[in-house]
C-alpha cells in the first residue's frame, strides 16, 4: 500500500451529501480486471454530458483550479451506497489523495484506508466552513498532515481523527494480509475449536 | 452480563484481539466476477494461496445476460471478467457455479438457497448486499476487494466493533403491505446514513411474523440505511427453512446445530446503542420518488416540495433529484406514468416475490406503453417458478420472463434503461444513472411492481386489487 504522509495542495469543494459509490465510478467501468486505470471514468456521468466527451462545465471537478485536486472537501456520507473499492481506485488514480467529510459510508471508509487514500471526517459546521473559504479563494491550499495529526485549511487546525493503528498502517503503507498473517497460530487454533456443524462448499478441503 | 445476538456472534469469532481491533474469523466467503479479480491477482503476486477453499464458493451474477444461455456472451470484457472468474477459482480450488450450473444465481440468493447460510455465522463478500444473510442470524456484511484478497488469503477479516441498532416494528402490517414496505419505511424514517457505523437486529412482531424470503428482503436493504449489517434472530422459521437443504446439518449435526441456534438471541435486559420503534400498522405501501432509497413516500402521498427542508445542501440535494427523476413537487405519485418495470435482484427475486407478483399479473395484461421483465434470483428459483406455473401466468400478461442474475438492478449486463425512462423496480437503490444512464428509478415491492406494469402508472396495489375483487 502507498503511505500516508503529508499532502498539500488545492482543496475542491464537492457540496452535496450521500455522494454514492455509483456516481465516483459508474457500472460499465468496473469491467476491468485490473486496479488501475479507473481515473479517467471518475464521476462520469457528472463529469460528461451524454456523449461522454464534452465536459459539463457546471460540474465543479471541470473548473480551474479543480481539476485533479489532491484534496476534496465533501458532504455527509461520502462514498456510500456499493462495496465497489473501484471508487477508491478511481479517486486516487484522478489524484486524489485525501477525502475530508462529516462522514463516510463504512465500505468505502475501510476501501479507502487499505489502499492509502486518507478519509478525514471533521464536523460538519467546519465542512461549510471550509467549503465557503473554497469556494470565495478557489486555490486555497489544505495541508493534510497525518503525522502531526492535522489538517491546516483557511487559516484554520483541525484534528484528525482516526484510529492509531489505522493511523500507523498508513504512515507505514503496512500490508494488511502479513501483519493478519502474524496471528496465523491463534487463526490455526481457532479453526481447531470450530464447531463440527458448520456448512462447507463444494471448494477444496484442508 | 446481558449481550446482544450481534455481541454474541462477535465474540464467538474473535480470534484475537490487534491493536484496538479485532481478528475476526469468517465462516463462509461468498465470491463473484466483478469484485474479485484485482484479489486473486493480489494473492499470485504476494505468493499466497486460498486458506480455505472449503468456506468459499463463487458464482456469476452481476454482468451476466438473462436472454438465451446456449448464446455466447455478447461483451468481450464481460465475458473476460467471467472467464477470468473461472480460472481464478480452478487454480485456487474454489468451488464455482457459472452459467449452465444449476446452482448459479445471484449470490445473495444461492447462499441461502444451498443451505450454506445459517444461523451464528460470519458471512463476507465483495458486496454491499451481503446484509441480505443476516435474516438468519448470522453477522454478513459487505467488504471491498482488498478486504477480499484479505479473508481469501486468511479466512479473517480485522475490524473495529460496530455499534449496535435496534430497530423494533410493532404490530401487524395491512393488507397488501409487505416487507419490502417495512424497510423503505424504515430507510425512509432514518435515512441513508442513519445507521452508518452500525449493525441493525430487527426485532418485534411485524418481523418475527416475516417469512425467510421477507426477512431477506428487510435486511438486504440494510445497507441503503448506511448499516454495516441488519440481522433478526433465528427462530422456527429459519430452521424450517434450512432444513433438508444440500449444505444443512443432518442427523445429530442438525439436533447440536438447533440447539445452539437457539442461544442465538439478544438477552432480555441487553442494550442497544439506539433504538428506533416504527409501528408497523401504520405503513402503506411505499414509492421512491427521488435519488436515494430514503426518498421515499407512501403511495398515496405526493411528490415533496424542496422547500421544505431547511438545510440548504439538502434542499439543493432534493431539488436535483427531482430534476433527474423528472417530477415537480405536489404530483400524486399514483399519477406517474412509467415506461418500464422490472421484477428482481437480490431485494425481491426469491420464489415469494415472484409468487406475489404473479398473483397481481394472474389474467391481466401489462399495458401497452410499458415493458416488464421479470428475473429470477437463481436457476433453482426459475425452475420452481416454472414449476409452480408463474412463467406462464408473467408470459400470459406480457411481462417477458428472463434467466437468472443481477440483470437491471444495475445494468451491468445488457438489461438497461434509455435515457429518461421510467422504471418501477422492485431493486434496491434508485441513485442517478444506477439502471441506466438518464434512467429513472421508483423502489417498490414485487405487487406493487405488477400493478404498475398492468395499470402503466405507479399504482396503490391495494385499490388495485379491491377493484379486481369488485369485478370478480
Amino acid at each position: 500500500m502507498e503511505p500516508f504522509r503529508r499532502v498539500a495542495g488545492v482543496a475542491a469543494p464537492l457540496d452535496r451529501p450521500n455522494v454514492d459509490t455509483d456516481q465516483i465510478i459508474p457500472k460499465q467501468f468496473l469491467k476491468r480486471i485490473e486496479r488501475t486505470g479507473y481515473g479517467p471514468f471518475l464521476f462520469y456521468d457528472w463529469r460528461f454530458r451524454g456523449d461522454g466527451v464534452t465536459e459539463n462545465p457546471d460540474f465543479e471537478l471541470n473548473r480551474e483550479p479543480w481539476r485533479h485536486p489532491p484534496i476534496l472537501l465533501a458532504g455527509r456520507n461520502f462514498g456510500s451506497g456499493s462495496s465497489r473499492e473501484h471508487a477508491v481506485w478511481a479517486l486516487m488514480d484522478y489524484g486524489v489523495r485525501a477525502v475530508i467529510a462529516p462522514s463516510f459510508g463504512d465500505i468505502f471508509f475501510s476501501n479507502a484506508l487499505q489502499n492509502g487514500l486518507l478519509p478525514v471526517r471533521l464536523p460538519e459546521a467546519v465542512l461549510s466552513r471550509w467549503m465557503d473559504a473554497a469556494r470565495e479563494e478557489p486555490g486555497l491550499e489544505a495541508v493534510v498532515d497525518l503525522e502531526a495529526g492535522a489538517v491546516d485549511f483557511a487559516g484554520e487546525r483541525q484534528p484528525i481523527d482516526l484510529d492509531p493503528e489505522a493511523r500507523r498502517r498508513l504512515l507505514e503503507g503496512l500490508d494488511a494480509i502479513a501483519l493478519t498473517l502474524r496471528h496465523s497460530a491463534d487463526i490455526d487454533a481457532y479453526e481447531a475449536r470450530r464447531s463440527s456443524w458448520l456448512p462447507v462448499t463444494g471448494g477444496a478441503g484442508r | 452480563m446481558a449481550e446482544t445476538l450481534f455481541e454474541k456472534i462477535w465474540r464467538r469469532h474473535a480470534v484475537c484481539e490487534d491493536a484496538g481491533s479485532t481478528v475476526l474469523y469468517v465462516d463462509l466467503h461468498l465470491v463473484h466476477e466483478v469484485t474479485s479479480p484485482q484479489a486473486f491477482e493480489g494473492l499470485r503476486l504476494a505468493g499466497r494461496g486460498v486458506r480455505r477453499p472449503d468456506l468459499t464458493v463463487a458464482t456469476m451474477d452481476h454482468n451476466v445476460p438473462t436472454t438465451d444461455r446456449s448464446l455466447p456472451v455478447a461483451d468481450p470484457i464481460a465475458r473476460q471478467q467471467m472467464d477470468t472468474l473461472l480460472a481464478n477459482c480452478r487454480d485456487f480450488g474454489i468451488a464455482c457455479y457459472g452459467l449452465g450450473d444449476p446452482r448459479q444465481g445471484i449470490v445473495h440468493i444461492i447462499g441461502p438457497e444451498l443451505g450454506l447460510t445459517q444461523p451464528g455465522m460470519t458471512i463476507v463478500c465483495g458486496d454491499s448486499h451481503t446484509s441480505t444473510h443476516g435474516a438468519f442470524g448470522a453477522l454478513a456484511f459487505g467488504i471491498g476487494t482488498s478486504e477480499v484478497e484479505h479473508a481469501l488469503a486468511t479466512q479473517t477479516l480485522v475490524q473495529r466493533r460496530p455499534r449496535t441498532m435496534e430497530v423494533r416494528v410493532d404490530g401487524r402490517l395491512g393488507l397488501g403491505v409487505g416487507p419490502k414496505d417495512v424497510i423503505l419505511a424504515i430507510i425512509g424514517r432514518i435515512g441513508v446514513d442513519g445507521a452508518v457505523g452500525h449493525v441493525i437486529e430487527y426485532t418485534g412482531e411485524v418481523i418475527r411474523g416475516l417469512s425467510m424470503e421477507g426477512r431477506m428482503t428487510v435486511c438486504n436493504m440494510s445497507i441503503e440505511a448506511g448499516a454495516r449489517a441488519g440481522m433478526i434472530a433465528p427462530d422456527d422459521t429459519t430452521a424450517a427453512y434450512i432444513k433438508g437443504r444440500p449444505a444443512a446439518p443432518s442427523g445429530t449435526a442438525w439436533e447440536q446445530a438447533v440447539a445452539d441456534w437457539a442461544s442465538l438471541r439478544s438477552d432480555p435486559g441487553a442494550s442497544y446503542d439506539r433504538t428506533v420503534v416504527v409501528d408497523g400498522g401504520a405503513i402503506i405501501p411505499h414509492v421512491s420518488w427521488g435519488t436515494n432509497p430514503a426518498q421515499v413516500a407512501p403511495v398515496t402521498g405526493a411528490v415533496p416540495d424542496p422547500e421544505q427542508w431547511d438545510n440548504p445542501s439538502d434542499r439543493q440535494a432534493v431539488q436535483r433529484a427531482l430534476e433527474y427523476m423528472g417530477l415537480r413537487p405536489g404530483t400524486r405519485l399514483d399519477q406517474v406514468a412509467i415506461d418500464r418495470v422490472f421484477i428482481g435482484s437480490c431485494t425481491n427475486s426469491r420464489i415469494e416475490d415472484l409468487r406475489a407478483a404473479a398473483e397481481v399479473a394472474r389474467g391481466r395484461r401489462v399495458a401497452p406503453t410499458v415493458h416488464a421483465m421479470v428475473v429470477p434470483g437463481s436457476v433453482q428459483v426459475k425452475r420452481q417458478a416454472e414449476a409452480e406455473g408463474l412463467d406462464a401466468v408473467f408470459r400470459d400478461a406480457g411481462f417477458e420472463w428472463r434467466e437468472p442474475g443481477c440483470s437491471m438492478c444495475l445494468g451491468m449486463n445488457p438489461d438497461i434503461l434509455a435515457e429518461g425512462e421510467r422504471c418501477a423496480s422492485t431493486s434496491n437503490r434508485n441513485f442517478e444513472g444506477r439502471q441506466g444512464k438518464g434512467g429513472r428509478t421508483h423502489l417498490v415491492s414485487p405487487p406493487m411492481a405488477a400493478a404498475a406494469a398492468i395499470a402503466g402508472h405507479l399504482v396503490d396495489v391495494r385499490s388495485f386489487d379491491a377493484e379486481r375483487a369488485g369485478i370478480a
